[in-house]
């Protein structure tokens, strides 16, 4: 076991240098990351408001699904679009696995349960105050969607960054679907478990503080957006 | 109400919500019957109190006869068809706690406007006169749950009758509320009442079923004690539950 100091020593270094294939990983991380919540939150938030809103046969078994899959491995969800995006699959022709977008995918896959679980849960509590108000004004079943979302959003913004956090720390996906190719889709997560085999414990460590960091300055400035927001829209 | 500006958009008020109706509505909960076999009708301009102790029904059958829950047994109709989403901004109403929208108070009711079908560019101005109308211009721009109790429930009815509603059904609107705050929801039920609309007040407040309505209707038990002119009901309801509750007897 080498020192942590050493570690934070390495990881100050990394940083202070303004390493470029540091800076490099740290980008390509944040924008698969970043990339695969929008997507997440575009079918995720819908979904589970309308499972929320709506009433119709199968909806336990839905909802059961949702929670299901929330905890789905990471490497399935890897394996799965593999499978999907591999030469022989049935989008092989696109051409995509080994590169970001393959893991963009990966991720939204095992994001997106996350926050229409998430999702459901928040808006069907709101739904149960709404609910008649909004009936009494004639907004029908879409409507009353698109307004609980928006009624929601302070919650929401923190559902989605649970799914960021699950995206971001996740190694098991982007590691089948983007093979962790040097300066091609190298992340952070799996930039560490290279370094790691490697032996590279310092530098393993270094860059294992820099994603603690980042996941870190992320929620914080989430929480500071979501105050402000709360002292200025609502009670 | 003839000079209503939404009467001019295609379609969605040509008919009417006037009378609304409900004929022999029922409604169990538990192999309970809290409403049972009720028929009530208001149709024409005025005030008509739904009066009776906690429990009897009241809340249910006001839910029912605004089409926000089915009946068990029995139907609804609002000018002789079944409630329907296109003709909900004519028929108002306002919940024993207010539900306000995260926003402002306009937009809380621009919401209403806009579901209404009001077009964009008289949303706004149609907005201010309603919160004028009820001395909430000033808070126009305050975000609606900021607002005290008993503005938030003024804003409620204000959303309600922003629409210009034939009717307005009224959920014991005022019970949370400090004698200002509740006279001045009485004001505006009033204002609307000398409108054109038919108002269906729930409350359990004699003394304000004696200052507000043309017409009272007991409940008791979940069925039809009275239905009487407020004058008639006053000076001596018939006899049993209705009396016993007017005269301030305990009613089992």
């Amino acid at each position: 076991m080498q020192d942590l100091g050493g570690a934070f020593g390495e990881a100050f270094r990394l940083i202070g240098a303004f390493d470029g294939d540091l800076v490099e990983i740290v980008l390509l991380s944040l924008r698969v990351s970043l990339s695969a919540v929008a997507l997440a939150a575009l079918v995720g938030l819908p979904l589970g408001a309308a499972v929320a809103v709506a009433r119709f046969p199968g909806r336990m078994a839905s909802i059961a699904a949702m929670n299901a899959f929330m905890g789905l491995p990471p490497v399935v969800a890897g394996l799965a679009v593999y499978l999907l995006l591999s030469r022989a699959g049935p989008l092989g022709d696109f051409g995509l696995l080994y590169t970001p977008e393959a893991m963009v995918i990966a991720q939204a896959v095992l994001v997106t349960p996350i926050v229409a679980a998430l999702a459901r849960q928040t808006i069907e509590d709101l739904h149960g105050d709404y609910d008649e108000q909004l009936r009494a004004l004639g907004i029908g079943r879409t409507g009353a969607v698109a307004t609980l979302l928006w009624e929601a959003r302070l919650s929401l913004v923190t559902v989605l960054l649970a799914g960021f956090g699950r995206a971001i720390a996740e190694v098991g996906a982007v590691i089948i679907v983007g093979g962790n190719i040097n300066h091609v889709t190298r992340v952070m997560t799996t930039a560490i478990a290279l370094e790691t085999s490697k032996g590279a414990l310092n530098l393993a460590l270094g860059l294992g503080i820099v994603l603690l960091a980042i996941v870190l300055a992320i929620n914080a400035l989430a929480g500071l957006l979501r105050h402000s927001v709360a002292e200025s829209a609502h009670a | 109400m003839p000079d209503d500006p939404l009467a001019a958009d295609a379609g969605r008020t040509r008919t009417g919500a006037l009378p609304i109706a409900g004929r022999d509505l029922s409604l169990g909960r538990d192999g309970r019957m809290l409403v049972d076999r009720v028929s009530l009708a208001v149709g024409t301009p005025g005030v008509t109190a739904l009066l009776g102790p906690n429990g009897a029904g009241k809340s249910l059958l006001l839910r029912m006869m605004a089409g926000l829950i089915a009946p068990d047994g029995g139907a609804v109709t609002w000018a002789g068809r079944s409630p329907d989403r296109a003709r909900a901004h004519l028929v108002g109403v306002v919940f024993h706690r207010p539900v306000m929208l995260r926003r402002s108070a306009l937009d809380n009711v621009r919401f209403a406007l806009k579901a209404a079908g009001v077009p964009r560019s008289e949303r706004r101005d149609r907005a201010m006169a309603a919160l004028a109308s009820g001395g909430l211009d000033p808070l126009a721009s305050t975000p609606a749950r900021v607002l005290s109790g008993g503005e938030q429930q003024r804003l409620a009815l204000v959303r309600a009758m922003a629409t210009g509603p034939e009717a307005l059904l009224l959920d014991e609107a005022t019970a949370h509320l400090d004698p200002a705050s509740a006279l001045a929801i009485e004001t505006l039920v009033l204002k609307a009442r000398d409108g054109g609309a038919a108002v269906l007040l729930v409350t359990h407040d004699l003394t304000q079923a004696r200052r507000l309505a043309d017409r009272v209707v007991c409940l008791h038990g979940g069925g039809l004690e009275a239905d009487l002119a407020a004058d008639a009901f006053f000076r001596g309801p018939p006899a049993g539950p209705a009396r016993a509750f007017v005269e301030g007897r305990l009613v089992a």
